[in-house]
């Protein structure tokens, strides 16, 4: 059923009984072209692209719990594409543009809204590598504006400037930056790539990848063996857990980062803000809940939960940033799982195998990149080639030397 | 408006009158009132509007998980929006304004929505407001956000204080009903080491509410009793108005105490935290936190007077607060019954008792009427209830006129804090409600939590539980001497679930505060949203600021009863953190404003201030980073003056924020050979080296001078940024990769105060105060020992270094004589025009001399981008970095590599952090040749001039490129150059 | 995660006074052994759901590296040892 506002109004008027369900509940079949592992946004994604754009329709999707359950459905929301490097840049900003054009795409509403996001600095470095990134930003064509402290003082007249430990001297500003509903991402996936004739098979948990010695025959799921053609994975934050099955190690370690959301509050803030002096970064739903989170825990963990000491760092680098905060009440915190790679970037790429093809290690970037991840991931699987924004993601890159590393702090996964 | 105050109320001071204001209107209530009770003794029940309808809302309950009657509580920075009218306690002088409601709570415009109904049904917003697409931003989203969200938060700064302690205990009691007070009693007369928390104003729990006798004692001298014995014992830590929001790891509690929130402006001790985190570290915990009575999801369920039977009770009996005159009672388990009985006895009429069980097991004593086998399926009233509409067994409807209806679904346990750590809640058809986890992640249940019902059993329960755990601790224990409970009966509470009234009209409320209906949530199923998780999330039930607290049972249950399973093959979404909101301000305690993070300051900071320098924040340091003289109004005015008397004459600049590390032991040679990519194994006695440190990985880590002090024994030096990080890996090298070596590291960074000397006339200065011959051929370059100093009164440590390019020196003296060095050393270069330089005059200088720092050094270049791959050793066997630095990514030739850069048009300026293009090139991504590490106004050139990482490096000197900033809108046309702007044969640094 | 750690060397101390750094990978490699060793032991990680070595500095105490038994799951730690033993058993 197409959403329209014809169709919203008359389902009104018989009383909303009419609406159809937003996807089926398949049975698993016996064999599929492809076999997707993994239920989450990165995921669906894939489905919704290959069924669409490649044509590639006989395609499941297994889902150990429920679809979105991954951290699809428990980051910050906020999109960008505020990448430095040329291996990321360009990807990051094909994604931008996907969520551009999304709900009219797969005809949902996943409340894109492009508010802006301001990276504050606080010293001449910061505004030094930030001028790059923004410059680099501007190379590609992304839109990028460096800020003074009284432009930012403008925009954003409540952040502290009067009595800073680590006064505000400007920020970098993407206005094409934002937050996006994100359940209603995978939802609009999910329904999409159902119409299209994907099975999207939940609470069905792969167990055990069969193998035909360097082919990949199909998967031992709790609702059964299921045979395929090609087998992808897309199980960022478990990535190494699943790689075990084919004995395949990565250069990833599953990191727990927690999130936060406040009581709903009447318009408080208007653009998504990072504070350069700490780890914080805050935007504000429509709903009216402050949306915020901070750095990772540290510690390996397949937990989705934190502990307290990150709550209150993140609590003290919002405060930082926001005196005003001081009475505002955080209502609830949350936890994903991060695959953390160990050059901060993510890997795409064929396998040792000749038909298992890998997508992880999206660190705690892996939301704004979810329709690109599809659609990048869809033709890989689709062409046996990368596209063109998704090259420098290779599983190699590693051992030849050709390292993604925003951040420049090396093969140490906690610092990325 | 008619009071409903009337006799009782355990809780309340009739003597302490106190005034506020309810949406500006004055009003008066009671010492130990709520601002809930003191509203309803008011006559008001119309407190708020619901979030999404605007419909009148009142007071559901009388604690934490009031839905509704959130309220906006004082103004300015004191302003406490979104705060539960149930738990805010009433202060003289207190302003409460309704929210979500506009001209005002009587009267809302947006109560409009409710027309609009079923358009605004659950998830409608992902069906629409998707044409025209730019509509989203510019229309549909601005018109929703402003409707949304609830109070109102100030920005102005919160004068309040806060505060953060660490407690650690045996027994931690969480919750002080009856089952909490009783196991608290038990342990601390035990001799454990025990904390017991609970939100409440007073300790109590349900036991607040009980109006009669306990055992032949008034209910209220039994509690005083307990309590005071607590108090009593010196080993017993009582937390009231605490509230344990998460459990974390190791049992690690989180809690947060209101110390004055519930205090008036005038009395609130500014010296005091207005809230204090508590970290409770306990060895063993008892969870007492009884349960929460459930709502029933009836037709109209949400109209003002409609209230849980508990909460109508802890009105009556703790408040002494009439609920109204003419009460009805709906309720499916026996314990509500209590309610009817206490309300009668107070000689308010029960119209009815509306039971949908049929044959309820219970002899009421009462007068009101039992209806038994009904349900109220609607109700009226405009901004109150007026009557409800019951429909009987047979089919039959009746409407029966009340002011108030006290409705009652079961109990919940409340488990929450038992599920922070990822156990899951177990289902019991006994007790129709989530009990907690079998394994509760280490701690007991005691009381209404586990199931029980009534204070006796809660003693009893309580009193069990803590000699449980007194005996894993070792402690012999018996179960305190109880009062005497024997003629309070504890009422079996016989609940039959009905979740959902099958018959409602109108709108059936699931979750009042998202004005979730049970509509909402069938629909959520029949669209495919019929996980537990994802029916949440599409219809947003249990997402308010009371997490569904009310809600959550009632929503499981009702996909339960759809889908023809038990509420325990739903399961329940994920408890989290918190159990109930918590400030900022309380997380953050005094880590605020500009005691964020600490200061570090340099030994010679003080010195530097007497100079008149200007400082910058460098990581936790505040360096000099230039030293304005009268006149000078701009900042390069004093960089520029700086520099040309480094160059011309003489300088001193601070270096103390260097990192600092002694390095002894037979094998620190051998050490350091490991940990630098160059060679260290034959610097001898006396001698400074040039390092370079490289990760695993091949990539540069750091850069610094080490020297050789004495045999086994050297003096690393590490770049601010890093001096801790430094330490940090060759402590890993030393510890695990090579704890065969003998080498031992020690940071000094704090120990020494450390200053350059820079200059021409360097040496003539430190002549005057260095008594050993300092002479280029006794102390040459790189030359590096202990030196006596003013006539032998001191020794320091003397470095031949420079970072300036000049003839220079570093000079370390202990860290206490910093100071007064760096006067003597004023005074002695006076003659010779000394100058203090800081950190931008130090850049300048290192820029033209092509030096690197972490600008350049920024975690994805190896030696040969710096153009120092020669350093690199290819003799060594192995040192950190070796292997991976050869791999074919990192000897890529076209990798960027270290350049100088200077503008054509040497009037032009540039930017660090513009890119660098070929001439002609389109202006692309793929075209970047690299960009400006660093860049500076050379005084002594007279122009601009940067270093630059680009690709090809210096086979490309002498190449025209454009500087581009497209952020700035400029691009230039510059020279690629050798880096090494002045004195390129090293001349200075020899002479 | 623990509240208290037992160092071997000062005891139970509080856990905000050690670092993480993360896995113990595979031994460093011998100074002539293969490319591919060496980046088994710099990039590639075991990651386990469940049982867990990993290197912890005791940063803020006595500056020894240890190397904790840690469950990714239930983040209960188990056995923690100085970190130079790991050389001898020839797991560093």
């Amino acid at each position: 059923m197409r959403y329209s506002a014809l169709s919203l109004l008359g389902n009104t008027f018989s009383k909303n009984k009419n609406w159809k369900p937003a996807w089926r509940n398949p049975d698993p079949k016996p064999r599929y072209d492809v076999i997707i592992i993994g239920g989450g946004g990165h995921g669906l994604a894939t489905a919704y692209y290959l069924s669409k754009v490649f044509g590639v329709r006989n395609v499941a999707v297994l889902e150990k719990g429920y679809l979105g359950s991954g951290n699809i459905g428990r980051n910050t929301t906020i999109i960008r594409s505020n990448y430095l490097l040329e291996g990321n840049n360009p990807f990051y900003e094909f994604s931008m543009k996907l969520w551009e054009g999304l709900e009219q795409d797969f005809n949902f509403n996943a409340m894109v809204s492009q508010r802006g996001v301001i990276n504050l600095y606080h010293s001449d470095a910061q505004r030094d590598a930030y001028t790059r990134r923004g410059n680099a930003m501007r190379l590609h064509g992304v839109d990028a504006d460096l800020l003074d402290r009284d432009q930012v003082r403008e925009k954003l007249p409540f952040l502290d400037y009067d009595n800073a430990r680590f006064p505000i001297m400007g920020g970098l500003m993407q206005a094409r930056g934002g937050t996006v509903r994100h359940d209603a991402v995978a939802w609009g996936f999910a329904r999409g790539a159902d119409q299209n004739g994907v099975d999207i098979i939940q609470n069905c948990e792969v167990t055990a990848i069969d193998r035909d010695g360097d082919q990949i025959t199909g998967v031992q799921t709790t609702r059964g063996a299921i045979k395929c053609g090609k087998l992808a994975m897309a199980v960022a934050g478990s990535s190494s857990h699943v790689a075990r099955m084919v004995d395949m190690h990565l250069p990833i370690e599953s990191h727990a980062l927690q999130a936060f959301v406040s009581e709903g509050l009447k318009p408080f803030i208007d653009t998504v803000v990072t504070f350069g002096a700490g780890h914080f970064y805050v935007s504000q739903s429509d709903k009216g809940g402050l949306v915020f989170g901070g750095d990772i825990e540290g510690y390996n963990s397949y937990a989705q939960r934190g502990n307290l000491a990150c709550v209150e760092h993140v609590a003290e680098a919002g405060m930082a940033m926001i005196p005003a905060l001081s009475r505002v009440r955080i209502l609830r915190s949350w936890g994903g799982i991060m695959d953390m790679s160990m050059d901060g970037s993510p890997i795409m790429d064929r396998t040792h195998l000749s038909n298992l093809y890998f997508n992880g290690g999206w660190c705690y970037g892996g939301f704004k990149a979810t329709p690109a991840s599809g659609y990048c991931f869809a033709h890989l699987l689709a062409t046996g080639t990368p596209h063109e924004t998704a090259t420098a993601f290779r599983m190699d890159r590693f051992a030849r030397g050709y390292l993604l590393d925003e951040k420049g702090v090396g093969a140490q996964a906690n610092l990325h | 408006m008619t009071s409903f105050r009337i006799d009782g109320g355990t809780l309340i001071d009739r003597d302490d009158v106190r005034e506020f204001t309810f949406n500006g209107e004055r009003l008066r209530g009671f010492g130990g009132d709520t601002v809930a009770s003191a509203l309803l003794a008011n006559g008001r029940q119309l407190v708020g509007r619901s979030f999404k309808y605007h419909r009148p809302r009142g007071i559901l309950t009388a604690g934490a998980a009031e839905p509704n009657a959130l309220l906006t509580i004082g103004r300015d920075g004191r302003r406490d929006p979104n705060t539960r009218a149930t738990m805010a306690e009433l202060f003289d002088g207190l302003e409460a304004r309704s929210q979500n409601c506009w001209p005002n709570v009587d009267f809302d415009i947006g109560a409009m929505n409710g027309l609009l109904g079923p358009l605004l049904g659950a998830g409608f917003y992902y069906k629409t407001f998707m044409w025209p697409a730019a509509f989203w931003e510019k229309v549909y989203e601005p018109l929703i956000r402003k409707a949304a969200g609830l109070g109102r938060a100030s920005y102005d700064p919160d004068p309040g204080s806060y505060e953060k302690c660490w407690a650690h205990c045996d027994v931690l009691v969480i919750g002080a009903g009856p089952a909490g007070l009783a196991a608290a009693l038990t342990a601390g007369r035990a001799g454990a080491r025990v904390i017991i928390a609970d939100e409440g104003a007073q300790l109590g729990g349900g036991m607040l509410a009980e109006g009669g006798m306990i055992g032949n004692k008034p209910a209220d001298a039994v509690l005083a009793d307990m309590v005071g014995e607590l108090h009593a014992l010196p080993n017993v830590e009582v937390k009231k108005r605490t509230t344990v929001f998460g459990a974390y790891d190791d049992q690690v509690f989180a809690a947060v105490e209101q110390v004055q929130k519930h205090l008036s402006d005038a009395a609130i001790n500014p010296d005091r935290a207005m809230e204090r985190l508590w970290r409770i570290v306990a060895k063993q915990v008892i969870l007492a936190t009884g349960a929460e009575e459930r709502p029933i999801v009836f037709g109209g369920n949400d109209r003002p007077g409609v209230m849980t039977a508990g909460a109508m009770r802890t009105y009556l009996n703790a408040f002494g607060v009439a609920p109204g005159k003419q009460v009805a009672l709906f309720a499916n388990n026996n314990q509500a019954y209590q309610t009817a009985m206490d309300l009668e006895a107070r000689g308010i009429e029960v119209a009815a008792i509306i039971d949908p069980r049929k044959c309820p097991d219970i002899d009421y004593g009462g007068k009101a009427r039992l209806i038994a086998g009904a349900m109220v399926r609607d109700t009226a009233g405009r901004k109150a209830i007026k009557s409800i509409a019951v429909r009987h067994d047979d089919g039959r409807d009746e409407m029966i006129a009340v002011d108030a209806l006290a409705v009652s679904g079961g109990y919940s346990p409340i488990v929450h804090l038992a599920c922070h750590r990822g156990a899951r809640p177990v289902w019991s058809d006994e007790h129709v409600g989530f009990m907690p986890p079998e394994n509760c992640d280490g701690m007991v249940p005691a009381g209404a939590v586990a199931g029980k019902a009534g204070i006796a059993s809660c003693f009893v329960a309580g009193a069990t539980a803590a000699v449980s755990v007194l005996n894993a601790l070792g402690l012999n224990a018996a179960p305190a001497g109880l009062p005497d409970t024997q003629t309070a009966d504890d009422i079996a509470q016989g609940t039959v679930a009905i979740w959902s009234v099958p018959s409602s009209k109108g709108k059936a409320f699931v979750d009042y505060q998202n004005d979730v209906t049970a509509g909402d949530i069938n629909l959520a199923m029949r669209e495919g949203y019929d996980h537990v998780e994802l029916a949440k999330r599409y219809t947003t039930n249990g997402m308010a600021t009371d997490q569904g607290k009310t809600s959550n049972v009632n929503a499981i249950g009702i996909l339960a009863q759809n889908k023809g399973v038990s509420p325990g093959a739903i399961g329940t979404t994920t408890f989290r953190p918190f159990y109930t909101p918590v400030s900022f301000g309380a997380l953050v305690g005094a880590s605020k404003g500009f005691e964020f993070q600490p200061v570090r300051k340099s030994p010679l900071h003080g010195w530097a201030e007497r100079n008149g320098a200007k400082f910058v924040e460098t990581g936790l340091w505040y360096r000099s980073s230039w030293f304005p003289k009268d006149g000078e109004t701009f900042w390069r005015d004093s960089v520029d003056r700086e520099v040309m008397n480094v160059r011309e004459n003489v300088g001193i600049c601070d270096v103390s924020t260097l990192g600092k590390i002694e390095i002894f032991g037979a094998d620190a040679a051998e050490f350091l050979n490991r940990v630098y990519c160059n060679a260290f194994l034959k610097l001898p006695v006396g001698k400074a080296r040039y390092g370079i440190m490289l990760r695993e990985d091949g990539l540069v880590y750091d850069d610094g001078t080490t020297s050789c002090l004495a045999e086994n024994h050297y003096f690393m030096t590490t770049t601010t940024a890093l001096a801790a990080g430094v330490l940090t890996h060759l402590e890993f090298c030393a510890q695990v990769l090579w704890p065969d070596l003998d080498v031992r590291l020690a940071s000094a960074t704090d120990q020494w105060a450390q200053m350059a000397i820079a200059g021409p006339r360097a040496r003539d200065v430190l002549a005057k105060i260095i008594d050993d011959d300092i002479s280029n051929d006794a102390f040459p370059f790189l030359a590096a020992r202990d030196v006596s100093m003013f006539g032998g009164r001191l020794t320091g440590r003397l470095f031949r270094i420079s970072f300036s390019g000049e003839l220079a020196y570093e000079i370390a003296v202990p860290a206490g004589y910093g100071e007064s060095v760096a006067d003597a050393i004023m005074v002695a270069g006076k003659e010779f025009d000394i100058a203090p330089y800081g950190t931008e005059a130090l850049g300048v200088m290192r820029i033209e001399k092509g030096h690197v720092t972490h600008a350049e050094i920024n975690g994805t270049v190896t030696p040969a981008d710096l153009g120092m791959g020669r350093m690199v050793s290819a003799k060594k066997d192995d040192f950190i970095g070796r292997v991976m630095n050869m791999r074919e990514g990192l000897v890529d030739p076209m990798r960027p590599a270290l350049v100088g850069i200077k503008p054509k048009s040497l009037a032009d300026k540039f930017a660090t952090g513009s890119h660098i293009l070929k001439i002609g090139d389109e202006v692309s991504l793929a075209n970047d040749q690299g960009y400006v590490t660093s860049m500076c106004y050379s005084p002594n050139l007279g122009h601009a001039i940067g270093l630059a990482l680009v690709k090809g490096g210096p086979e490309r000197y002498g190449e025209e490129v454009v500087i581009w900033n497209g952020l700035a809108g400029t691009s230039i046309t510059g020279i690629l150059c050798n880096p090494a702007f002045v004195d390129p044969e090293n001349e200075k640094l020899h002479a | 995660m623990s509240s208290l750690v037992k160092c071997p060397h000062c005891g139970l101390r509080p856990r905000e006074e050690f670092t993480i750094r993360g896995e113990v990978p595979t031994p460093r490699p011998a100074a002539g052994a293969d490319e591919s060793v060496w980046f088994d032991h710099v990039y590639l990680r075991d990651n386990p759901r469940g049982q867990h070595r990993e290197y912890w500095h005791h940063s803020g105490g006595c500056r020894r590296w240890l190397v904790l038994d840690r469950n990714t799951v239930t983040h209960e730690t188990g056995d923690v040892v100085d970190a130079s033993t790991l050389k001898s058993e020839g797991r560093a």
